[in-house]
């Protein structure tokens, strides 16, 4: 079938060069990056056209368009300064400046079709926050192809630290350590959030590492299930934890969640003399600055990710997923190697389940179900698992997806069909449709690493003669 | 062979995947033999604690005991059917099929609509109909559910099955996703009220309960439907088949057995098996919804877990303590967790089983399937 649809498409290709008057073996005799800027150019013009017909056109749209144009072509490759090259972070670089300018343009940009528009900074808020997990899952299942159904438990574990440690929970302590925005008199817990990001990592860490120890000796499916069974508990316990065993102990305040939560901040001294917002909650473009903090959060994730990868740790998470035995035998520590990488996984989503619940104000026990674990998983394996630029990708779209994308797309249809469809409600039909489709078509993502690729397409890590047990 | 691009593919390694993780437990077993000492205790003293709370719980009231015992049986039973179907395809693809649950739950929407829309049936009907109604549903659920499982099989794990072993689990969780909005876009995403077609007078009484007559019809029907599979297994030709594909699937194909059409089969019967379930499900629970499926399918599973994966009276036995203990942590008066806890009980149990004995109840885990 996918087949087909290529052969269609580069037959059609095909006949439109010949018009041109470029017959087949004049083309492939062009320069490589020719032939690329013109193929770019083809596809920018098509989706301009899509847009201008289907969507609601702006002018920026020729400005997005010459910018994606500049980053299709690979002309910056040998860009060097003082003989230095810097090609590669020349991507990089442009996609940090267009997000880090994102809400000063947001309301120029066009509508695309289907889709319609691009997505509010709420909401890239959460694809950032949702970026941050699925890097953070990425350790665990793109790294160290360890398969982890119960990430939302990290996330819960995150949310729940922030909840406890900067709202009124524990009403008989009073401390407070550098919070913002307390009115008087507040009691609990109020640490700095910047703080609680951190403890709430380092908790989450020891969680992961604590569910870790026991269970990461199994083999993938069995640890799949494992986590999957943490998963479903942790959350479970969030929701009756309001009267633990009985003793009347108050930990997470049951169904009714904590809230309010403080928001981030960096105090009045701060505020004043170095003009950074006193107290997010309060500033005047709310949004803006948590999305401006979480791109930092994402920017950090990724730099670890991308260190990491490349560290003694990193290769030896990839060895252990390409192949066990041979890892083992070359003297990689199974268990501590695996360990770590659910350490750090879980550290990322606990980070990022901290600031959501500082965003969000609350953490809430209906937020963390079964469904958000396979929503994460979906972001990492759609991306590209062990792909940075991949994962990214999956998250911020799925995420998007589900916070405005789904809606709009089901808008469109049913004015478009005069249907009456919920789409939103098949958002998990959906991305089980694409995890299914992903798996069969196109195993290693939309942008696959290279490596993860080839083990996809020879079936590298087949299954393991035996069960290896070192330490 | 050839994998999906059309390259031949490697053979698979000689290997006895299953025959090697029992070894390697017994040498782990035997390395920590301190650490083995400490978790017999553990598990010793955590029994003990279990047995005199069911013994108090007895003593205080001992009819209200058996009420819930009877419920927790009634629960296994159908635990069983659903945990069945976990097993047979775990034993012969070593796949976690996450979609069984929500097949089981497809069988109940079935099995809700055959005895509302075809049947008509309003609260307690006469016997005749209600018999009637609940044959044909039993034979349209089985049916359907059979085969929407092989079509599964067919389109989302065969593709796989050269593949790393994750992305088969991968596409059943997906599959999952996509039955449950399946039903969501069939019968909407509340529950469906199934009328209580079955009698609920008095079977036999003991102690001063009745075990009333919806509970024994729930068993009536399985254990012939478990007969059946086990004669299936053991006695037929196909039954041989499928024992010999799930102990080497490359041995069996140079055996001339059709491995493809075999496994095809067995996701057939454990379709099969799961409809039936479906429809005790909607009979006796009498509402059935599109996440019904999934809470039941873990919990079926961890039963399967529990009597040793791939081992079928290992399932039966598995559903039935895990039906008991569901019963008796909901319905029990004296310093019982509740409903509440339900889930992360089944959990630990899950948990604390794979991690201290992977083989199960039942001893070493046999790779027929049997």
């Amino acid at each position: 079938m996918r087949l087909r649809i290529r052969g269609v498409v580069s037959a059609a290709w095909w006949r439109a060069l010949a018009a041109v008057g470029l017959p087949q073996e004049r083309w492939r005799a062009l320069p490589k990056l020719r032939r690329r800027a013109v193929v770019a150019a083809v596809w920018l013009a098509i989706g301009l056209i899509l847009v201008a017909l289907f969507g609601v056109w702006r002018t920026s749209a020729l400005v997005i368009a010459v910018v994606v144009y500049l980053l299709a072509l690979p002309w910056y490759r040998r860009l060097t300064i003082r003989g230095k090259p810097i090609g590669p972070w020349v991507p990089t670089a442009a996609i940090l400046v267009i997000a880090i300018t994102y809400p000063y343009y947001i309301g120029d940009l066009p509508q695309l079709p289907i889709f319609g528009p691009f997505p509010q900074l709420s909401t890239m808020v959460v694809m950032m926050i949702f970026t941050m997990m699925a890097l953070g899952l990425n350790f665990v299942v793109g790294y160290a192809g360890l398969l982890d159904l119960g990430y939302v438990a990290f996330y819960a574990m995150g949310a729940y630290m922030a909840g406890w440690f900067a709202s009124n929970q524990f009403a008989k302590q009073n401390v407070d350590f550098g919070a913002v925005g307390l009115y008087k008199g507040a009691t609990g817990f109020h640490f700095s959030i910047w703080l609680v990001l951190l403890m709430a990592g380092v908790a989450t860490a020891v969680v992961g590492v604590l569910i870790g120890l026991p269970t990461l000796r199994l083999r993938g499916d069995y640890l799949a299930i494992v986590t999957l069974g943490f998963g479903e508990i942790l959350p479970q316990i969030a929701r009756n934890g309001d009267n633990l065993f009985g003793t009347g102990f108050n930990l997470t305040n049951g169904t009714g969640g904590i809230t309010p939560i403080d928001g981030p901040g960096f105090g009045n001294w701060a505020g004043q003399h170095l003009h950074l917002p006193a107290n997010y909650l309060t500033a005047t473009n709310l949004d803006r600055v948590f999305f401006w903090t979480s791109l930092v959060l994402v920017l950090i994730t990724v730099f670890c990710s991308a260190r990491l990868r490349d560290s003694r740790l990193g290769r030896a998470w990839i060895a252990i997923r390409e192949d066990e035995v041979a890892a083992a035998a070359m003297g990689v520590p199974l268990m501590r190697t695996k360990t770590w990488a659910y350490a750090t996984g879980a550290f990322f989503g606990g980070v990022a389940g901290a600031y959501y619940a500082s965003y969000k104000s609350g953490a809430f026990p209906d937020d963390f179900f079964f469904q958000i674990s396979v929503f994460i998983l979906c972001m990492v394996i759609l991306g590209g698992m062990g792909n940075i630029w991949g994962v990214i990708f999956g998250a911020c779209f799925l995420a998007y997806l589900d916070r405005e994308g789904l809606a709009n797309v089901g808008a469109w249809i049913n004015g478009h069909f005069g249907t009456h469809l919920d789409v939103p409600l098949y958002e998990f039909g959906i991305f089980g449709a694409i995890l299914v489709i992903v798996m069969l078509f196109r195993p290693e993502g939309l942008i696959p690493s290279s490596r993860v690729a080839e083990e996809f397409h020879e079936g590298v890590h087949d299954e393991p003669l035996y069960d290896v047990v070192t330490e | 062979m050839q994998d999906r691009r059309g390259r031949p593919r490697l053979p698979r390694r000689p290997s006895q995947p299953v025959a090697t993780h029992a070894e390697t437990d017994t040498r782990i077993r035997l390395r920590r033999s301190p650490t083995s000492y400490l978790t017999t205790a553990a598990a010793t003293i955590l029994l003990g604690l279990l047995v005199a709370w069911l013994v108090v719980n007895l003593v205080k009231s001992p009819s209200y005991f058996f009420t819930i015992s009877f419920i927790g049986l009634t629960n296994g039973a159908v635990y069983a059917l659903v945990a069945l179907g976990y097993t047979l395809v775990y034993g012969i693809l070593e796949l976690i099929n996450f979609a069984h649950g929500d097949v089981f739950m497809l069988g109940g929407m079935f099995s809700a609509t055959m005895i509302i829309s075809v049947f008509n049936l309003s609260a307690h009907p006469s016997t005749g109909p209600m018999i009637a109604a609940i044959v044909v549903s039993l034979a349209v659920a089985m049916a359907a559910c059979g085969v929407i499982n092989a079509t599964i099989e067919r389109v989302a794990y065969r593709p796989l099955r050269g593949a790393p072993r994750l992305a088969p689990l991968i596409t059943a969780i997906g599959m999952s996703f996509i039955l449950q909005d399946v039903a969501i876009a069939w019968k909407g995403p509340s529950y469906i009220a199934v009328p209580q077609i079955l009698p609920t007078g008095r079977v036999f009484t003991i102690g001063g309960t009745h075990y009333t007559w919806d509970k024994f019809i729930v068993v009536v029907i399985t254990v012939p439907v478990l007969i059946a599979l086990m004669w299936l297994v053991q006695k037929t030709r196909q039954g041989k088949a499928m024992r010999a594909t799930a102990q080497d699937r490359d041995a069996a194909a140079m055996m001339g057995i059709n491995v493809d059409r075999t496994i095809s089969f067995t996701f057939l019967i454990a379709g099969a098996l799961a409809g039936a379930a479906g429809l005790l499900y909607a009979l006796y629970f009498g509402q059935v919804r599109y996440d019904t499926g999934f809470q039941l399918g873990l919990i079926a599973f961890t039963a399967a877990v529990l009597g040793g994966i791939g081992n079928l009276p290992g399932a039966v036995l598995g559903a039935l303590c895990i039906g008991f203990i569901q019963a008796f942590n909901e319905g029990l008066r004296w310093h019982s967790p509740g409903s509440d806890w339900t889930q992360s009980i089944v959990f630990s149990i899950l948990i604390l089983i794979l991690v201290f004995r992977p083989e199960g109840l039942l001893g070493e885990r046999t790779p027929e399937g049997a």
